[in-house]
């Protein structure tokens, strides 16, 4: 009986979004009477980072800074249509539909500007500051918010824009199957070391190192928050996440959250994030999804890791001490 | 049912209340007065979402009866902040990245604030023990650990 060493290597690739009968998301901007820029969403912020991200997207499309722009994610019954937060879909998605809203803002934005100015729409550019000049003249210029005054109160226009964003329906080839799920794919690649006691079947991760291709980063803080949290979870659904941790009888199980386990602050593997950004063709700015897929390379890469220390293959999640223990005893006898 | 008065010191300032007997500190506090900096996460003593500090000790909200808090003094996570500046425990969650959802985060902050008032300069093992009791599903725990040594170290600095 001893502790045993093992490490373990997997890989995946994880498409942003579903594709199951087309994937629409839709958005609308308006401007304040002060100029300042509104998103309105049905997509929700669950601490993800929705509403930061759909304003950095909104200010760098229109040319203002981002906090000129509110995110409302209003609800499903009142905002504009998205098909939900999941599947790592939000920032691709929204995002798509935030710029081209963005877009059309910002025209009517430019359109009013030129009648202020007195040039050709064409002729003019943001300085990202709050303010629109001419291009090669730059001291001629106006503010955004005497833009906006402009719009609403002496030429009668709404500075808006509608945004839309649908991945179409992919039919399956009806010779070979062959459909496209998605556009675009996130990759991961994860190292994880553990210890696995072959008298207890306990399995303690040591560490985990983790590669990730996320596209372009939009915001790489919130990046690296979401990645070190869902590696936490990946190692969680492979050891831990059941309603049953020990006992195969559902009777003897867990009737409450209060028993479901995942680790808690004192049971964390060394952990270890890299980001790498190859920027998707039909991203936002070039992201791809990096919610629900940063959870994943971590599940096989233990799987692999303990078959390395103990030579068992548990092809169940959890991998809880019982399962190993029932592998082991399988194994001996041969 | 029969209300009970009762009457305690929140966050410095006095408050006085019927509730029904029964009602949990938790309840009173979020219905009642209206402070819902603490959570509701699992109302059976596991999650550590609605902690507070009761005379200076860390207590779970959720099992702790409105009526039983006559005379106290009372703190939670939303007195923190002094005329709009952040506590350096805000601060320093902020800073380090320590919150998603933020459903966990007031907890973590009370549990981490009687920590830092015992202990000014914990080591990584004494926070991890101070935030045992708190569960968080999104952040994998770390930079929550992390933050709470940011604030030590930005109140040893401010100290020295
Ligand atoms: S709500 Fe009190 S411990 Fe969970
Ligand atoms: S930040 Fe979501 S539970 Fe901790």
């Amino acid at each position: 009986m001893a502790i045993r060493r093992g490490r373990g290597v997997a890989a995946i690739n994880y498409p942003t979004g579903m594709n199951l009968g087309g994937d629409p998301t839709q958005a609308l901007v308006h401007s304040t009477p002060t100029g300042n820029f509104m998103v309105t969403l049905s997509s929700v912020d669950l601490g993800q980072g929705m509403k930061q991200i759909m304003a950095q997207i909104c200010a760098e499309t229109i040319g203002v800074p981002t906090d000129r722009v509110i995110i409302d994610t209003a609800d499903t019954d009142t905002g504009p249509h998205c098909m939900g937060t999941f599947a790592s879909r939000g920032t691709h998605r929204a995002g798509n539909a935030v710029i081209q809203a963005a877009k059309e803002a910002r025209q009517v934005m430019l359109e009013v500007a030129a009648e202020e100015l007195e040039v050709n729409a064409s002729d003019l550019e943001t300085d990202g500051q709050g303010n629109i000049q001419v291009k090669g003249a730059p001291q001629k210029s106006i503010s955004i918010f005497d833009v906006a005054l402009s719009a609403h109160f002496k030429r009668g226009r709404s500075i808006s824009g509608r945004g839309m964003f649908l991945i179409p329906r992919s039919y399956p080839e009806k010779e070979t199957g062959a459909m496209k799920p998605s556009t675009c794919y996130a990759h991961a690649c994860t190292v994880a070391e553990v210890e696995v006691d072959d008298e207890t079947g306990e399995v303690t991760v040591l560490t985990v190192k983790n590669v990730f291709e996320i596209g372009r980063a939009l915001n790489p803080k919130m990046v690296e928050q979401q990645l070190v949290g869902g590696s936490w979870m990946g190692i969680s659904h492979a050891l831990y996440e059941t309603t049953e941790p020990y006992y195969p009888n559902r009777d003897h199980g867990g009737t409450d959250f209060n028993q479901y386990l995942m680790p808690g602050p004192g049971d964390l593997a060394e952990t270890e994030i890299i980001v790498l950004e190859r920027p998707s063709a039909d991203g936002p700015f070039g992201a791809k999804g990096p919610g629900e897929m940063c959870a994943n390379p971590q599940i096989p890469a233990v799987a692999n890791a303990v078959f390395d220390a103990v030579g068992v293959r548990i092809d169940t999640l959890p991998i809880t001490p019982e399962r190993i223990l029932r592998a082991l005893k399988a194994q001996a006898a041969g | 049912m029969a209300k009970v008065p009762v009457q305690f010191t929140l966050n410095g300032s006095e408050k006085a209340e019927f509730v029904e007997s029964g009602t949990t500190l938790l309840a009173a506090l979020r219905d009642k007065i209206g402070d819902t900096s603490p959570k509701g996460g699992c109302h059976q003593g596991t999650c550590g979402a609605c902690s507070v500090i009761i005379d200076g000790e860390l207590r779970l909200s959720c099992l702790t009866l409105a009526e039983t808090c006559g005379g106290a003094d009372i703190k939670t996570t939303a007195g923190l902040a002094e005329g709009g500046v952040l506590h350096p425990l805000q601060r320093a969650f902020l800073d380090a990245f320590a919150t998603q959802c933020g459903f966990c985060t007031p907890g973590m902050i009370m549990a981490a604030k009687v920590l830092l008032d015992r202990t000014p300069n914990p080591s990584r093992e004494d926070v991890v023990e101070a935030l045992s009791g708190n569960i968080c599903r999104c952040t994998g725990y770390e930079p929550i650990i992390q933050a709470v040594l940011l604030a030590a170290r930005a109140n040893s600095q401010n100290a020295a």
